[in-house]
């Protein structure tokens, strides 16, 4: 396996006057294949520091590395052609457009890549959305789906450019425990075929166990790595 | 609602500056129609430098015993200067003298500015024959001691066509004349202080044999006037003045109102913008969340600036286009009202202008207002940092 993601003295302060420090000199490596969970009390910065991982922020001092590449010298257009071939983001919300169709949320980030051609885009969409038990869905919105569709949804919309890494913020926060099961085993075979890392934030340990890896967080430090 | 602003702003631009500019065209037409286009005077633009001032350069130099030489006034060899410029091709030109002199009768004086035309050239630079009530202008051909005045001076001077007057001119030389044709111009100036001879009959009466005052010129293309003037006035030597030159104030006026219709028009276009930024800002702020999602799926800023800018575009397009054909029918309804102005007899349309360069700049001009209004709340959107919707929940 290999490094996808090195985080090294990594610290995200706000600035004056509401001066907080989210994340404090963190420094870990996740590897292509690792199921990493991140665990921690309210407020400690799990979600602060997935989000510097995911690139959607910018430390205040430290360096990631994704890919081998360091990301501090990339510029705001790098940084979202990062995220948008490289990384896949699922949320506790699932963040879907309600205008667009379940298929057409899933199209959106190939469409924008451009990596495959257009009916290639549109076959891969729906061979993931089948895959993730939603091929009756394709056509319908988001807004006449149950939670655990949509969060579904949202797993295929991260899948869909085969990013190196999928991040979760509290995937399952919102769900019951039925569906709750679901997403988690779905992102346990996402990371064991080993083509990508999955790291996600939850507050369930059950979920947590699933991983390869927990990272305990308590005031944005890592104090234990397990 | 914000397109609707568009769709006015365009409607009422282009009814307004098609009603300007077609008044604006229907006064210059009428000026160019009843004036020359190209007057050449006797008179220098800048005169020849004397002699003596040539061969003493920046002296002072007392010449005893010169005398200025006496020179009957007007153009020297005008008939060569009348040849030269009736070669010039899309030229017709006239020769004048014109003169004071009064006109008497009954006991009554008038004084009078007379002009000793050529019938037959005249009649090819001057609408005058157009304008005649009784009479035609060849008529002085006929008869060499014929006269035409307007009908209100005659009408002053108790006088009928027919009648006979006497003319007394500066030179004090008295002629008796009589009446060939009355004219009708309309403007009270010219209806009861113009006259019209022979030129033969005006050179005799100014003591200016051989020699007219004035050159008057039509082109085919009244628009020229400005260049050919300049290519006579080379030529020849003496002052060639263009309708546009001699009208350079009323065209600055003209100038000036149509900068002050274009701004008054365009600040409806301009309010009509804000409501666009209006609904654009409000769009933004609604889809905050979408655009912190399409950002952390990767889109850029420019790429979320892009879809509220080409909002701005679709409304201020469609507006246009719309406003377009409402204001061509605003138009329409614009050119079909008569009004009778003040001291005519005959109704008239307004005037409207049909360009198509006010549509391109009423729909350019909308357009662009459309898209100046989608570029702040489009920025706005390329800036919302996502981490701060994200945060926030909200499913």
């Amino acid at each position: 396996m290999s490094e996808v993601l090195r985080a090294e003295g990594v610290t995200r302060e706000l600035p004056e006057p509401a001066a907080v420090t989210l994340v404090r000199d963190v420094t870990l490596s996740i590897q292509g294949g690792e199921f990493v969970s991140i665990q921690g009390p309210s407020g400690s910065g799990k979600s602060s520091l997935l989000y510097l991982l995911g690139l959607l922020d910018v430390p205040t001092a430290g360096r990631i590395w994704l890919d081998g590449i360091d990301t501090s010298t990339l510029d705001d257009d790098q940084l979202a052609a990062a995220r948008l071939g490289k990384l896949g983001f699922v949320f506790q919300f699932h963040f879907l457009l309600v205008e667009f169709s379940v298929l057409d949320n899933v199209l959106l980030p190939m469409d924008r890549l451009g990596r495959l051609a257009a009916p290639a885009r549109r076959e891969r969409a729906e061979q993931l959305l089948v895959d993730l038990g939603l091929g009756d869905y394709l056509h319908r919105t988001p807004d006449r789906l149950s939670g655990g569709q949509r969060q579904r949804v949202a797993i295929a919309r991260a899948l869909a450019n085969e990013p190196l890494i999928i991040l979760a913020d509290e995937p399952t926060g919102n769900l019951d425990s039925a569906a709750s099961n679901a997403v988690r085993d779905l992102f346990s075979e996402l990371a064991r075929d080993g083509q990508r890392a999955v790291v996600t934030v939850t507050h369930d340990p059950d979920f947590a166990r699933a991983g390869d890896r927990v990272i305990h967080i308590v005031d944005g430090r890592i104090v234990r790595d397990t | 609602m914000s397109m609707l602003g568009i769709v006015l702003g365009v409607a009422f631009f282009l009814a307004i500056s098609s009603l300007m500019r077609g008044s604006e065209a229907d006064f210059i037409q009428r000026m160019v129609d009843s004036a020359p286009h190209i007057t050449v005077s006797d008179e220098y633009r800048h005169p020849p430098v004397q002699p003596a001032r040539r061969h003493f350069v920046n002296a002072a130099v007392t010449l005893r015993g010169l005398e200025p030489k006496t020179e009957t006034r007007g153009i020297r060899g005008y008939k060569q200067k009348l040849a030269s410029i009736a070669a010039l091709p899309g030229v017709r030109v006239a020769p004048v003298l014109t003169g004071q002199a009064i006109i008497t009768s009954a006991g009554r004086d008038r004084g009078v500015t007379m002009s000793g035309v050529v019938p037959q050239l005249m009649a090819g630079v001057s609408d005058i024959d157009d304008k005649m009530v009784v009479g035609t202008l060849d008529e002085l051909s006929a008869n060499p001691n014929g006269i035409i005045i307007g009908r209100k001076l005659a009408e002053k001077l108790f006088l009928q066509w027919g009648d006979n007057l006497t003319l007394s001119a500066p030179t004090g030389i008295v002629r008796t004349l009589k009446i060939v044709g009355l004219f009708e111009t309309g403007t009270t100036s010219i209806d009861e202080g113009h006259a019209y001879v022979l030129l033969k009959r005006a050179q005799t009466l100014l003591g200016r044999h051989d020699r007219a005052n004035r050159l008057v010129l039509q082109l085919d293309d009244p628009y020229h006037a400005r260049a050919v003037a300049a290519q006579i006035e080379t030529r020849i030597g003496y002052r060639a003045q263009s309708w546009q030159e001699a009208s350079e104030n009323i065209l600055s006026v003209l100038f000036v109102r149509n900068v002050i219709m274009y701004t008054v028009v365009s600040a409806i276009l301009v309010v009509a913008s804000f409501g666009i930024f209006n609904v654009i800002s409000t769009v933004v702020l609604e889809k905050r969340r979408d655009i912190a999602i399409l950002k952390s799926i990767g889109f850029r800023a420019r790429d979320l600036r892009r879809v509220f800018l080409i909002q701005g575009v679709l409304i201020g397009g469609c507006g246009s286009l719309i406003g377009t054909v409402a204001g061509l029918g605003l138009m329409q309804v614009l050119a079909g009202i008569e009004i009778r102005p003040p001291g005519m007899n005959e109704t008239v349309h307004l005037p409207i202008y049909w360009g198509v360069d006010q549509l391109l700049i009423a729909a350019g001009f909308a357009l662009f207002s459309a898209v100046a209004a989608a570029w702040l709340p489009a920025r706005k959107a390329g800036a919302v940092h996502p981490v701060d919707i994200l945060r926030g929940g909200m499913a």
